[in-house]
């Protein structure tokens, strides 16, 4: 029991949590306190230390805004979007109130009712989180989808990696913000239909995060194929496997580690991609509500930016996390220290 | 319940009580239904062709109709279901109309005759409401006031207003011969800022530049001593503090927060410059007005509702629709600095407030009527500065204000609100040919009549008139 939550928390990445898993186990309980102090005291003590720079140099730089917003600040803005959310959410109920009770009305007097519209309000700061997410995801994927077997293909075929080597070299580089007014151009002269699925902006910005973040992943996948120990490869020609069976039984599993190396990658720069595209194509999520705070210059817009640039920080560095665990558990070498 | 739709809720039911037998809301559940139930009561149901609605708007106090209307439930009540978009700028605003992605949009009212003209974008856009007068202000650096201040008369230690342009015309004379150009920004080539800035300065005898659309000069500074430039609203106060710029004309909130962040000084409001000018109109696509004729006559009932309730008894609702815009889906500024402006009064310098009752009219003297003049009025600048290069006949004139403004449509619309009993008879000038009287209040004492555009044209020292082509 002990040991498996031990290895669980190796998994995640929760390293820290080990010596406290050891302590309650008994287990050498003066050398767990030292090391619980030095991997949860020290960086708490960090953090602390961070917070009280950050209030005394928030003090003393003024903005045309007014102060920049310290620690206390930042919270309180936290808190006043919790209670807009609830309050949104609150409208929201109202709203679907006000609809049913026109439907009654209505059936009544002996009329169809109306279809039941979605909520016409402003998405709050939380659904914006929701927006992004999705938006991210919904890139990566395809950028998944491209990268991997392309990468596979050049990883296997030399001759086709040569070719296309220069290619990638030279999109790789590419800022996102340069691809995206020709993804804007290009979505909404391609994607033309009287009843969308899925609004255009959400297509832009996925788009995007898909033309930026294919290329780790890509790579590492080529790399990750082309490293395959020779003898495997060998092995293939003597079982004579056909070549689904060679990638499936053979290529994949060898290579899985670099290519979730890869993907971890990707995942991380799509995430930075998508706010930067968001920002700057005003497409919903949460670049566009930094933008806006930035646009009202209200007194409480720098406050509300610094909680959206803690919550783009978590949820980056959970996203990694995620992505760390999964590499890990692919990992051939559970020995090694992957950070 | 009880938290729940803050204003909205509040406004609605203290209107229901007075009419309704207030015993019958005992409980808050009641409160909601009878906040949806007043929605139905009264409004006659037009057969709507659309009933999901997106339109656009600008981060400025006069877009308080729209937002109004939604928190206040008036789309709803005539079946709407409509969504409120910020746009980033007014070309995308206009592209988004013309494209069809906004249903409408706060507009310009140079937007529409812009477009049908074919100066910069081409399309026919027609408009049926006007959204409000006044509303702008002309702001200047903190460095160009202290230079201006020294030519400007006091009066008990205040300065004399309105403060023209005359007293700016040393410092720009200063900059042009140190070389230096006098940079200054308004929000859209089409745009009342655009107009009103250069009225001002041509008033005092600053050449503010032709446009020559034929050579494809649209940059508008042939002959320039100061040179204008476009910044979207929201971006003006950080232009001037980046120094970019030295002054802006531009709408609420931003005059009022470039006193509060100290970075500049409002000179003169554009009621100094043209007394109850026509300024934001609400416009549509022709081809969405003739597909949506009831929803398009939903819609301006809706406004017309809006705007009334903003003016009603002495603006006594200002304070709470402040308290609807300063949210950050709607201008987002603070509640200060848009209700400065909102409440009636205005601060120049810091510290120099002054009343200003009819600073943002949105239903007095017939605001949201379209009068055909005032769209003539804009045709005349638009020719005064060269963004029409060949002279023009004054049926021309008529003809392009007839194709889009859409007053019939109002005054459907007014009557209908009438008949529900929503509004009286007297709140609307059902009697009018289109044209207000010739007007008198501008800054430089010239009078405008509607009717006869060249011989208006030719009253002005700078500016295009007659046959005089670029």
């Amino acid at each position: 029991m002990i040991n498996s939550s031990i290895r669980f928390l190796e998994l995640t990445g929760m390293n820290w949590l080990i010596p406290l898993v050891n302590l309650m186990a008994g287990r050498n309980p003066k050398a767990q306190i030292t090391e619980l102090f030095k991997v949860i005291g020290v960086p708490i003590a960090a953090f602390a230390i961070f917070l009280l720079l950050w209030s005394v140099a928030a003090k003393s730089i003024v903005t045309s805004l007014g102060n920049l917003p310290g620690p206390t600040q930042t919270w309180a803005q936290f808190e006043s979007l919790v209670e807009e959310h609830r309050a949104s959410r609150e409208k929201e109920a109202a709203f679907y109130q006000r609809q049913k009770y026109r439907n009654e009305k209505r059936i009544a007097k002996g009329k169809e009712p109306k279809k039941i519209r979605a909520y016409t309000g402003a998405p709050t700061f939380f659904d914006q989180i929701f927006t992004s997410l999705y938006t991210v995801f919904f890139g990566f994927f395809i950028a998944t989808a491209i990268a991997i077997p392309i990468g596979i293909i050049c990883g296997l075929n030399t001759t086709i990696y040569t070719g296309l080597n220069p290619l990638i070299q030279i999109f790789r580089p590419v800022s996102p913000l340069a691809w995206l007014p020709i993804v804007t151009m290009v979505v909404s002269a391609v994607y033309t239909t009287d009843d969308p699925l899925v609004p255009k902006s959400f297509i832009t910005s996925a788009l995007t995060v898909t033309l930026c973040s294919l290329w780790p992943t890509l790579i590492n996948t080529t790399v990750g194929v082309s490293s395959i120990d020779r003898d495997f490869i060998n092995v293939c020609r003597v079982l004579q496997l056909n070549w689904i069976n060679k990638i499936f039984k053979v290529v994949l599993p060898a290579s899985l580690p670099m290519i979730f190396t890869g993907l971890r990658l990707s995942l991380g720069v799509g995430w930075m991609v998508l706010i930067a595209a968001e920002m700057l194509a005003q497409n919903p999520g949460l670049g566009k509500f930094v933008w806006d705070e930035f646009q009202n210059g209200s007194s409480n817009s720098l406050g509300r930016i610094l909680v959206a640039v803690f919550v783009i920080g978590c949820i980056g560095f959970l996203l990694d996390r995620i992505m760390l665990t999964l590499q890990k558990s692919v990992s051939h070498d559970k020995t090694q220290d992957i950070r | 319940m009880e938290h729940a739709p803050t204003h909205n809720a509040r406004t609605l039911l203290s209107a229901s009580f007075t009419s309704l037998s207030r015993k019958l809301c005992g409980t808050l559940l009641c409160a909601t239904l009878m906040q949806a139930g007043l929605a139905f009561a009264e409004t006659e149901e037009l057969e709507l062709e659309k009933e999901d609605l997106k339109f656009g708007f600008i981060k400025l106090t006069d877009m308080a109709p729209l937002a109004i209307a939604y928190e206040n439930g008036y789309f709803e009540d005539e079946g709407l279901y409509v969504t409120l978009e910020a746009q980033a700028n007014w070309k995308v605003l206009l592209d988004r109309v013309i494209d069809g992605q906004l249903d409408g949009a706060h507009m310009l009212a140079g937007q529409p005759l812009g477009a049908t003209i074919g100066f910069g974008t081409q399309a026919h856009v027609v408009t049926a409401f006007s959204m409000d007068l006044n509303g702008n202000a002309i702001t200047v650096s903190n460095d160009i006031w202290k230079e201006m201040k020294k030519h400007v008369p006091h009066k008990d230690g205040k300065p004399v207003h309105p403060i023209k342009a005359d007293y700016l015309k040393p410092v720009v004379e200063k900059y042009k011969a140190d070389g230096k150009p006098f940079n200054m920004g308004m929000v859209f080539p089409v745009s009342t800022h655009n107009y009103e800035l250069r009225y001002w300065l041509a008033a005092g005898g600053i050449h503010p530049g032709y446009y020559a659309p034929h050579k494809d000069d649209t940059s508008g500074t042939i002959d320039a001593d100061a040179l204008l430039s476009v910044t979207p609203p929201p971006q003006m106060p950080a232009t001037l503090e980046a120094g970019t710029i030295y002054g802006y004309c531009v709408g609420e909130p931003w005059n009022q927060q470039a006193v509060f962040k100290k970075i500049g000084v409002p000179v003169v409001t554009d009621y100094e410059i043209w007394k109850d000018n026509p300024e934001k109109v609400f416009g549509v696509s022709n081809k969405w007005a003739k597909e949506n004729p009831n929803t398009h006559l939903a819609v301006v009932k809706a406004l017309i509702r809006a705007a009334h309730w903003l003016d009603q008894d002495n603006n006594k609702n200002r304070p709470d629709a402040v308290k609807i815009l300063s949210k950050p889906n709607y201008v987002g500024a603070d509640y200060n600095v848009i209700a400065n402006s909102m409440t009636g009064t205005f601060e120049y310098e810091k510290g120099d407030k002054r009343d200003v009752p009819d600073f943002n009219v949105f239903f007095r003297y017939f605001a949201t009527y379209p009068y055909y003049s005032d769209a003539i009025w804009y045709l005349t600048q638009m020719r005064r500065w060269g963004q029409i290069a060949e002279p023009k006949s004054d049926n021309w004139y008529m003809d392009i204000a007839k194709k889009v403004y859409k007053p019939e449509i109002y005054l459907q619309a007014a009557e209908l609100l009438i008949k529900e009993g929503k509004l009286k008879k007297s709140d609307f000038p059902f009697d009018s040919d289109g044209f207000r009287a010739p007007q008198t209040h501008f800054i430089d004492g010239i009078t405008y009549d509607g009717r006869k555009p060249n011989d208006y044209l030719k009253k002005f020292n700078i500016g295009l008139k007659g046959d005089t082509v670029i």
